[in-house]
């Protein structure tokens, strides 16, 4: 009966946890590994124009929405120049101003993203524009095209879709080839798209953005076309008509007004370059959070400050510690001094790295250990007796502190946190144990601890394992399940198989 | 011989684990609440003198360091003596004192002692330095078992110690650890001392185990150790039940010491025994578990339990069925 409801409740834990996780991995799109699209876009745009010795003010459009990807960071690099970001309903405008600016002046602004699958919608909503005058002899031409068109289509997108169609057609007519004559780039030809829309009244707009690909050093704002059908914003490649944003496809600004302006210079020149970086994928979804719309990304860890997210980060892995403990002593059947002192060690180890933390660590507990047993021919009370074991370790650490420091080790400078009342306490218990249980007893407990330590240290310091706790932390739900079912586990220790070994010579009755 | 048994064979002999020990008996058969009758030495006694079980004399209780100046008056009292912690665990923190030479005191292995030696091992006690999470406790001075001649070929300094498990009221396993040179006069098999597993039927020994090895002989005395019959074995059985019914623990492990004018004296109780035994009696305790588990009417007198017991082993033909 115990045994029922205890494993329940651990299978439903277990299954809640997975659920989560899972749903936030595959709906939400957080990677369940750091190594998972770790790679991040460094977008730099370069500003450069010649100074007249007067004031000059110089503005950029940066991006603001950017569906396909998640900003994790922006940078501007003006020194001189003092800045302010204005906020449209559509974009984010960079506006630098300086008193003199005089000879070659660049500025750079950097914007670092990462791929993601939760799109960003515009929620604008634009009103239906009035049908232009068109002058002849494009109004006929317009006009014959829309009537054309409006035949062959039923709403929005497919009478975009169609349109597109007819004037990309590679067998234009009379009416598409005056059009085409008109334009000589490609935002023009969208601009030309775009004013075909209004002659129905579908509100339409132009894109511009950079495709993210390798490394490229100069990378080109290109063109794209979205309607708006009433909901949502559809996007087309003037082009080709093929709908949708592409994959690689990074918005940049939504509009036809210039990339950027300068008022008081000359020779204005915006040039795009991408590079990809790769960062730790902590930093990204740490980043990335603030931009997500969902319960789950509300109550995040993400969204908490950086830097009490690097203590949950430490907290996180205890659980974790804790579950290691379980199973090396249930299911192995270790034995340590105390329960999760070890674990408390494995979290000093951190500070320290491994091996010179089991160096120090041994290093102080035997020497503790020779000191503890001289006090205890001093006869002296136990809470006394603990303090000077722990005024001792405090010393001793001191004097290793400075003798690495000397030898030019600095890896032991960073013992600071190193649990001193732990090892106080651990010496203590381990002169006990050897007092009472002999040597070996206390070797094997010491070694044991040891050995948990640094098994824990191995784990709690996974870098996988770390990342997977903080990004799903109710993955601590699935460990509360494992410790309810390991505490049902009733079979043999792996030790006992050892230690009962003695009985095989016996016949079973 | 193999480094290691598989489970299947250890299930096949019914060898107890720990976990299941605690899962299945401990937490099953003895309730919480009932823990500090037996975990407090103290309690103990006391509830054993008031059901007329027998128990070594106690005669002071140290409870306050200021206490601890004055021990020489009780010191001067007693020839020998042993303290303890109240609160003790596995034999840990126990002083016994064996005589006099001169201003010093003797201990059982014959290294003297400075009567500040005591002292600062009773403040120690009183410390907590023994009991479990170190909290404050008290020393138990109390008569110090003579114990009976039968022994003193088997045994090392210290003193032999009966074991007996006491499940639902039924005596079902039973050994005397006996010390040796290696565990310094203490009676844990775990720190040297030989384990003797004792038939409850008969009260005589059967085979000998020292460092998880078998052994027919004392490693110290050179003493066959098989067959040695155990004076007042029906009292001894009856000791231990008695316990089990005076602090209402399901599952009990008794410590008996049988002197050498006062016959079986209760030692100590243990809620939660170890597993050594199976070791030194060569038998999984879940044969006998099982058994007295399978019964649903146990019997309630006393004496009718003492021929239950003694007819556990006798029916094998139960556990042939469960393998």
């Amino acid at each position: 009966m115990n045994n029922i409801t205890a494993r329940s409740w651990a299978l439903a834990l277990i299954l809640l946890g997975l659920t989560i996780t899972a749903y936030k991995a595959y709906e939400l799109g957080l990677p369940l590994t750091p190594e998972q699209n770790t790679d991040v876009w460094t977008v730099q745009a370069q500003v450069s124009f010649e100074g007249t010795g007067k004031p000059a003010k110089l503005s950029l459009f940066i991006p603001e929405n950017t569906p396909g990807f998640m900003l994790l960071d922006e940078d501007f690099i003006s020194s001189r120049y003092g800045l302010t970001i204005a906020k449209t309903n559509e974009n984010r405008r960079a506006d630098w101003a300086i008193r003199r600016a005089k000879g070659d002046q660049t500025l750079y602004y950097r914007i670092s993203v990462a791929r993601s699958n939760l799109s960003i919608d515009w929620d604008t909503k634009p009103g239906f524009p009035e049908p232009p005058d068109y002058p002849e002899p494009y109004a006929s031409a317009i006009k014959a095209i829309i009537d054309d068109v409006r035949e062959e289509s039923a709403d929005v997108e497919s009478y975009t879709l169609e349109l597109l169609k007819q004037l990309n057609s590679s067998a234009p007519d009379e009416n598409v080839e005056l059009i085409r004559d008109k334009a000589t780039s490609a935002g023009q030809w969208t601009s030309e798209i775009i004013n075909v829309l209004k002659g129905v009244r579908i509100p339409a707009r132009i894109i511009w953005g950079i495709d993210i690909s390798d490394a490229a050093n100069n990378a080109n704002l290109r063109p794209l076309l979205q309607v708006h059908n009433g909901d949502n914003w559809l996007t087309f490649n003037p082009e080709t008509g093929s709908e949708g944003i592409p994959a690689n496809y990074l918005v940049w600004k939504v509009g036809d007004r210039d990339i950027s302006s300068l008022e008081g210079g000359n020779d204005l020149e915006t040039r795009f370059s991408v590079t990809r970086t790769y960062t730790e994928l902590i930093d990204v979804a740490r980043q990335g959070a603030a931009k997500r719309d969902s319960f789950f990304s509300e109550f995040s860890l993400l969204s908490l400050p950086v830097q009490n997210q690097n203590v949950y980060q430490l907290l996180l892995m205890l659980p974790l510690g804790a579950l290691l403990v379980v199973f090396l002593r249930t299911i192995i059947g270790l034995k340590t001094f105390g329960t999760f002192m070890p674990i408390l060690i494995a979290m000093a180890f951190r500070e320290t790295q491994l091996f010179w933390g089991v160096i120090m660590f041994s290093l102080i507990v035997s020497i503790g250990l020779m000191i503890r047993f001289y006090l205890e021919k001093l006869y002296l009370l136990l809470i006394p007796r603990l303090a000077s074991v722990l005024v001792i370790v405090v010393i001793l650490m001191l004097l290793i502190s400075l003798i690495t420091n000397q030898l030019g080790i600095e890896r032991l400078l960073s013992i600071s946190l190193f649990p001193m009342v732990i090892l106080a306490m651990t010496i203590e218990r381990m002169s006990i144990i050897w007092e009472e249980n002999g040597a070996r007893e206390a070797m094997l407990q010491g070694l044991g601890s040891l050995f948990v330590a640094c098994m824990g240290y191995v784990v709690m310091t996974n870098e996988n394992l770390m990342y997977l706790i903080f990004v799903f932390p109710e993955l601590l739900l699935v460990i509360l399940g494992l410790c309810l079912w390991m505490g049902n586990y009733t079979g043999y220790r792996l030790t006992e198989l050892v230690r009962f070994k003695g009985m095989l010579g016996k016949e079973p009755r | 011989m193999r480094f290691f048994a598989t489970p299947r064979e250890l299930r096949a002999r019914g060898v107890l684990g720990m976990n299941q020990r605690n899962s299945d008996y401990v937490m099953r058969y003895n309730p919480r609440r009932l823990y500090p009758l037996v975990d407090n030495k103290l309690e103990t006694k006391r509830l054993a003198l008031e059901d007329g079980i027998a128990v070594p004399e106690l005669y002071a209780v140290v409870s306050i360091e200021h206490q601890v100046q004055d021990m020489a008056n009780i010191l001067a009292d007693h020839k020998s003596l042993v303290i303890k912690p109240a609160h003790g665990s596995g034999g840990n923190g126990i002083l016994v004192i064996d005589g006099r030479m001169g201003s010093h005191f003797r201990k059982a292995n014959g290294s003297l002692l400075t009567i500040e030696a005591i002292q600062h091992h009773t403040s120690n006690i009183l410390s907590g330095m023994y009991s479990l999470g170190g909290v404050p406790d008290k020393a138990i001075l109390e008569y110090r078992v003579d114990f009976d001649p039968m022994f003193e070929h088997i045994s090392y300094q210290g003193v032999p110690d009966i074991r007996i498990i006491v499940f639902k009221g039924i005596p079902t396993a039973a050994m005397i650890r006996l010390p040796t040179r290696d565990s310094d006069g203490k009676a844990n098999l775990h720190q040297g001392a030989v384990g003797l597993g004792i038939n409850i039927a008969t009260g005589e020994t059967t085979n000998a185990v020292h460092h998880n090895l078998l052994v027919d002989r004392h490693p110290d005395t050179g003493y066959e150790t098989s067959g040695i019959v155990m004076p007042h074995w029906d009292d001894i059985l009856r000791l231990a039940m008695q316990c089990a019914d005076t602090v209402g623990l399901g599952y009990l492990g008794v410590d008996i010491v049988i002197d050498r004018t006062l016959g079986p004296l209760m030692l100590e109780l243990n809620a939660r025994p170890g597993l050594s035994i199976q070791i030194a009696s060569g038998q999984g305790l879940l044969n006998n578990l099982h058994r007295v588990e399978s019964h649903k009417q146990l019997p309630t007198d006393i004496d009718a339990r003492l021929q239950f017991a003694k007819g556990l082993n006798q029916s094998e033909d139960i556990m042939q069925v469960i393998n």
